[in-house]
């Protein structure tokens, strides 16, 4: 750190006063000041922290939290491989191996001259159409070793993005199987117009009668939470769009907001109509920021349409709108704490809960967060009334459900099913054959074996967000539990010890395992650190964490086994190894200067 | 009827890359020591000065593994003791010897027996007789399995005691409040 005054630099003032120097967008500030130098060098975080009148030290705190902040440099050409494990069944690691190879990079590292850096990041949510990539925050699906040899010229040539073949960034909607939501044609507005006629009270009913889950997985009843924040002290009340889709294996927000925009849009709006909101934010993951423009473009044609702004279909009283506010690469902002936090312009660590944010959330104020599907499947209780979408689904699970189904099948994409559709129905529809394991709501959902496939999907029996990643007989199972352990220990927000250092010991045991160095021993040790990190973890993250292992060691237990070398103990790393050292400093070589690196058994 | 007294437990100790801190405050339960006696008898232990570990219910170990002399005794500790303990700081996470693992062995023994100032000629020992130093120090853990973890640098006495009267008594040892410290 150099105590000399910060060279002056327009474009960061500009972006300072787009912002009206407030520091509850400093995460939007960095990532706009990101665009100027392509990452963060420290006086530019002095001189935000100045214009914010904010300790340095928070602004660090901020830029150091998000993966897609830099505060170091980072190529001109940000080449991030998603790493999912459909990403991986696909062959992304060739792939990333050949494109470093074409650019004489190594992973992880920048290349000499500042051009490019490639590096893997977390699901970016095209596991449909994977592998995929991020290329300066623009998503490219399947790839191909061609596809990547053309990027490796590109990137040479330096040539600017928006020359690039245009097909790379076509992104597909890959829409299977369409039912209510999907199959609606509805003008924008619609919705609206119904809930109005009917009165606040008279659509709170509604909502009530259509006992709606959220779709973002927990499945809490969305009547009860906009109720509670309708009813909350305080009139500057919130609505909060958690288009945050990061769970591994999870797309269907991408594609509702690629097509559907009017839908969602028009869900927050109605939400904003029940408890008497009048502002509100779409919490846009930073994976899926190509979308922005574009919905952008939604927002202002409905604002034009008087759909958004003050006495929304000119009813005095109703004024909301909504603004989008992007996200950095951060999983655990998924969780609506993290993400209220996140809102704020500071770290996403959940907070403690009660009070719930549909009380004190976003700076302070009554907040109602809700999934993008919730909010867009309040357009046809408005339309079509609570007592229909109560009739599709199940008892305790209304209306229905879109899965994003990815992994080992003939046609990945999107379905759309009324809750109750058992596992092998849907296997036969996606065209899976040979299906070994399902794993239901991504990484920290379900892993169902083929024993279980005849159960079926609604909150009272397999409850999931949306994804749907199928293994077939060829898949090792441990390497599943794997790559999600190694996303849980990357993804944790490092607030609370269990996690930070669960997850990570956790990671350690797995990867032991993976190099043939496991033992019985070890087993035990995973046990614990699943019940540890169950039961001691601050938030969801943690006490998800372990849940793909947990699966595994009971359903898929021989693939663990298999991999042992000892029944007893095994250390990690080789004994005599570790004599290499001295042995050729004191240049010995007797029997002394050796280690069995097996133990011989007492027996 | 007489009641059959209750067999005394073995125990054997020692230290391996240590200070010979934790032994001391094994001393330090004093007066306890009477009433120890008459619960369990030692076997290897600086104590008694018997050199090879023999059949024992509990091993404590002090120290991390920074040799291979360490690796022997330490496996042989494992093989005879039905629970093995990591005793200390160092044993538990590799603790004071440990700092050395930034830096490459080479570095270490060539800074203090080649290159120190006042030393001319220097060589690094190569006597046969010498265990060879590991390139990094190891809790006791990463080499063999461990049953239980008594943190602390050393863990104070009653520490020490309260473990041990719970492990001899048949109840799971559970370390809480003063007891349990990492300093």
């Amino acid at each position: 750190m150099t105590n000399a005054p910060s060279p002056a630099s327009p474009e960061l003032d500009d972006v300072l006063a787009r912002h009206d120097h407030d520091p509850t967008r400093l995460l939007q500030i960095l990532i706009d000041a990101q665009e100027i130098a392509g990452w963060l060098p420290a006086p530019t975080l002095t001189r935000i922290a100045a214009g914010l009148a904010l300790p340095r030290a928070r602004v660090e705190g901020v830029a150091g939290f998000y993966s897609f902040l830099y505060t170091r440099p980072v190529g001109r050409y940000r080449v991030l491989f998603s790493d999912n494990i459909t990403d991986r069944m696909l062959g992304n690691a060739g792939l990333l191996d050949a494109l470093c190879r074409k650019l004489w990079l190594e992973p992880g590292k920048t290349s000499e001259d500042g051009l490019v850096s490639v590096t893997t990041t977390s699901c970016t949510g095209l596991c449909d159409q994977g592998p995929a990539m991020l290329v300066n925050g623009r998503a490219i699906g399947q790839l191909t070793h061609r596809r990547i040899n053309e990027i490796a010229e590109l990137i040479r040539q330096q040539r600017p993005l928006d020359l690039w073949p245009a097909e790379y960034f076509r992104i597909d909607d890959n829409i299977r199987r369409t039912d209510a939501l999907l199959g609606l044609d509805m003008a924008p507005g619609a919705a609206l117009g119904a809930a109005i006629a009917r009165g606040r009270d008279g659509w709170l009913d509604e909502m009530r009668a259509s006992k709606l889950r959220g779709r973002g997985g927990a499945g809490f009843a969305t009547a009860v939470k906009w109720e509670s924040a309708r009813n909350a002290a305080g009139s500057a009340k919130v609505v909060v769009c958690n288009a945050d889709e990061g769970e591994p294996g999870t797309f269907k927000d991408r594609v509702l907001l690629n097509r559907y925009a009017d839908l969602v849009f028009e869900g927050m709006s109605l939400a904003a109509w029940a408890i008497g909101a009048s502002e509100g934010f779409l919490y846009l993951r930073g994976e899926y920021r190509y979308l922005r423009p574009q919905l952008e473009a939604v927002l202002a044609r409905r604002r034009a349409a008087g759909l958004l702004g003050t006495a929304i279909l000119g009813e005095t009283g109703f004024d909301f709108d909504i603004r989008i506010h992007l996200g950095a690469g951060a999983y655990v902002c998924g969780e609506e704490s993290a993400l209220i936090e996140s809102l704020e312009g500071k770290r996403g660590t959940p907070r403690i809960r009660p009070p719930f944010p549909v009380t004190k959330g976003y700076l302070g104020r009554p907040t109602a967060v809700n999934n993008v599907e919730t909010h867009a499947k309040t357009c046809l209780i408005a339309l079509h009334g609570g007592a229909a979408f109560a009739a599709t689904g199940t008892a305790q699970s209304t209306g229905t459900k879109l899965l994003s189904i990815s992994g080992d099948c003939a046609a990945p994409g999107i379905y759309e099913y009324p809750f109750g559709v058992p596992i092998t129905r849907i296997l036969e529809d996606c065209g899976a054959s040979d299906t070994q394991a399902v794993q239901v709501g991504g990484a920290a959902g379900v892993c169902l074996a083929s024993y279980e496939f005849q159960r079926h999907i609604a909150y009272e029996d397999v409850p999931t967000a949306g994804a749907f990643m199928i293994f077939d007989g060829t898949r090792d199972l441990f390497e599943v539990a794997r790559a999600f352990v190694h996303f849980f220990a990357h993804e944790s927000c490092g607030f609370c010890t269990p996690c930070r250092v669960g997850t990570s010991l956790l990671k350690g045991f797995m990867d032991k395992l993976a190099d043939g160095h496991g033992a019985k021993a070890d087993l035990n040790d995973i046990d614990w650190l699943d019940r540890l990190l169950k039961n001691a973890s601050h938030c969801g993250l943690g006490s998800a964490a372990p849940n793909p292992v947990i699966d595994t060691l009971q359903k898929f237990r021989p693939a663990y086994e298999r991999r042992l070398v000892s029944l007893d103990f095994k250390p990690a790393f080789d004994l005599d190894a570790a004599l290499a050292e001295a042995r050729q400093l004191t240049r010995r070589d007797d029997p002394g200067a050796h280690l069995k690196t097996h133990e011989e058994s007492p027996e | 009827m007489s009641p059959v007294a209750p067999r005394k437990l073995r125990v054997a100790t020692c230290s391996l890359a240590g200070c010979f801190g934790c032994h001391m405050s094994f001393l330090d339960i004093d007066e306890h020591l009477f009433e120890l006696v008459n619960l369990i008898e030692f076997d290897r232990s600086p104590l008694t000065d018997i050199k090879d570990v023999g059949p024992c219910d509990i091993g404590l170990i002090e120290g991390g593994v920074c040799n291979a002399e360490n690796v022997h005794v330490l496996r042989e500790f494992r093989r005879n003791c039905k629970t093995l303990i990591a005793l200390g700081a160092c044993a538990v996470t590799g603790g004071l010897p440990a700092q050395r693992n930034h830096l490459s062995l080479s570095e270490c023994l060539r800074e203090v027996y080649q290159f120190r100032p006042g030393i001319e000629n220097g060589q690094i020992p190569n006597d046969p007789e010498l265990p060879l130093p590991l390139d990094q120090v190891h809790p006791i853990h990463e080499v063999v399995r461990v049953d239980y973890f008594i943190p602390g640098c050393p863990p104070s006495g009653p520490a020490i005691w309260k473990f041990l009267t719970d492990l001899i008594a048949g109840r799971t040892p559970r370390l809480t409040g003063d007891l349990l410290h990492y300093d």
